[in-house]
């Protein structure tokens, strides 16, 4: 089994744009050495996702924009920027 | 009290729940209907090592002397009068804010009784001892209409013991329970560290979870869920509504809008608010005011004019 593991922080932003402002994050570690949950962090961990790249983490998954279907255009549900990075860590 | 002289929401406040989704009252029941509280829910028992976190909970759920109410059951009868939740309930405040917000003779939905355990008992459980997920009541809820959840702190909260946690201004969105559980921390989210005897009064569908206890005594946390029987329309104080039904001028202005009307708290943003989506949860503010009010033409700073809405 590989010494490495994964992880992973997920970023939401204020729009579409990978320098846009982070207003939602997670971070979930599979070294085991942290144990992260809801409610741990008042503040963000970076202002933008572009600085979470900077600082070494690999963007792997972002959403897709979706059109809005007729008749719903005003409902609001789930958060709609989220940007997965990982990280992988020798342990 | 009689019911005609009850203290009654303010239009501010009406607004303000509809924006934020809550309204906070501290420290505004007697110690007395706490302390009285706090005996009838019972202390909690020790674990042994090796036992489950769950027998903690099912002899809390066994041992009080909180009623088991029937859903559909009138507000008014759920109680006995001299019980603490009698007296919680008959309290001027809890019934002026009941009525502003569900007009007359409200139906009760469920209590719950909520107890975070403190790290010891999750220690001897052999359990993971970590905050509950962020989620919203229930299930995807279409509606307009909305009910209220009445949290009722009955002892200090420290940070340290968790406290609830809370996102301002969530509670619009139609989302199907704990499916956003994922989001672990979001901008301008509150938790409840508050003196004994606060009361936070939800809109239903706003986000919320149970923080992690460290300290080191249980905490407690009694939830009541209600809901209206007849007209939520202008149940509140609506004498201070300035409805002139004047737009005001917007985006292009020399000088930041008028602070506590109607209009600048249905349009001030939270922390967390996407920049598009931000605008759609005005539009839903609106609508649900307008609906409050009985008044299809009401628009904020012509989000709805604008589109013939």
């Amino acid at each position: 089994m590989s010494a490495r593991r994964q992880k992973v922080l997920v970023l939401y932003l204020a729009n579409s744009a990978l320098d846009a402002p982070v207003i939602a994050w997670a971070h979930y570690d599979g070294t085991g050495k942290t144990l992260h949950m809801a409610g741990d962090q008042d503040q963000p961990p970076y202002a933008t996702g572009l600085d979470a790249l900077k600082d070494g983490w690999r963007l792997f998954q972002a959403a897709q924009l979706l059109p809005h279907a007729r008749g719903e255009e005003f409902d609001v549900a789930y958060l709609k920027y989220e940007f997965f990075f990982e990280q992988l860590v020798e342990i | 009290m009689p019911e005609t002289d009850l203290p009654l929401l303010s239009s501010a406040q009406a607004a303000s729940f509809v924006a934020r989704g809550f309204l906070r009252f501290d420290a505004a029941v007697p110690k007395a209907i706490n302390d009285q509280f706090m005996k009838e829910a019972g202390k909690v028992s020790e674990l042994k090592a090796g036992e489950k976190i769950g027998k903690a909970f099912l002899e809390v759920f066994a041992k009080n002397r909180i009623p088991e109410v029937s859903a559909g059951t009138p507000l008014a009868e759920a109680y006995a009068q001299k019980s603490a939740l009698g007296r919680l309930m008959a309290l001027p405040l809890v019934r002026g804010a009941i009525k502003s917000l569900l007009g007359e003779d409200p139906i009760f939905d469920h209590h719950f009784l909520h107890v975070s355990f403190p790290p010891r008992f999750h220690e001897r459980a052999e359990h993971e001892n970590v905050s509950q997920h962020t989620h919203q009541d229930s299930t995807i809820d279409p509606r307009l209409s909305f009910d209220v959840q009445m949290m009722y702190f009955p002892h200090a909260v420290t940070r340290e013991m968790g406290g609830t946690r809370f996102i301002p201004g969530t509670h619009l969105r139609k989302v199907s329970e704990v499916a956003l559980g994922r989001y672990q921390n979001i901008r301008g989210q509150q938790h409840m560290v508050c003196e004994g005897g606060t009361l936070l009064f939800l809109h239903h569908g706003i986000w919320h979870g149970g923080g992690v206890n460290l300290a080191e005594t249980a905490r407690y946390m009694f939830k009541i869920r209600m809901r209206a029987s007849g007209s939520q329309v202008r149940q509140w104080d609506v004498d201070d509504i300035a409805r002139p039904n004047a737009q005001r001028a917007i985006f292009f202005t020399k000088s930041p809008p008028a602070k506590g009307t109607v209009e600048t708290i249905l349009t001030t943003p939270e922390p967390w608010f996407e920049q598009d989506t931000g605008r759609l949860e005005y539009v839903n503010r609106i609508k649900l005011w307008r609906y409050l009010v009985d008044d299809p033409t009401y628009d904020a700073d012509y989000w709805l004019t604008r589109l013939k809405v």
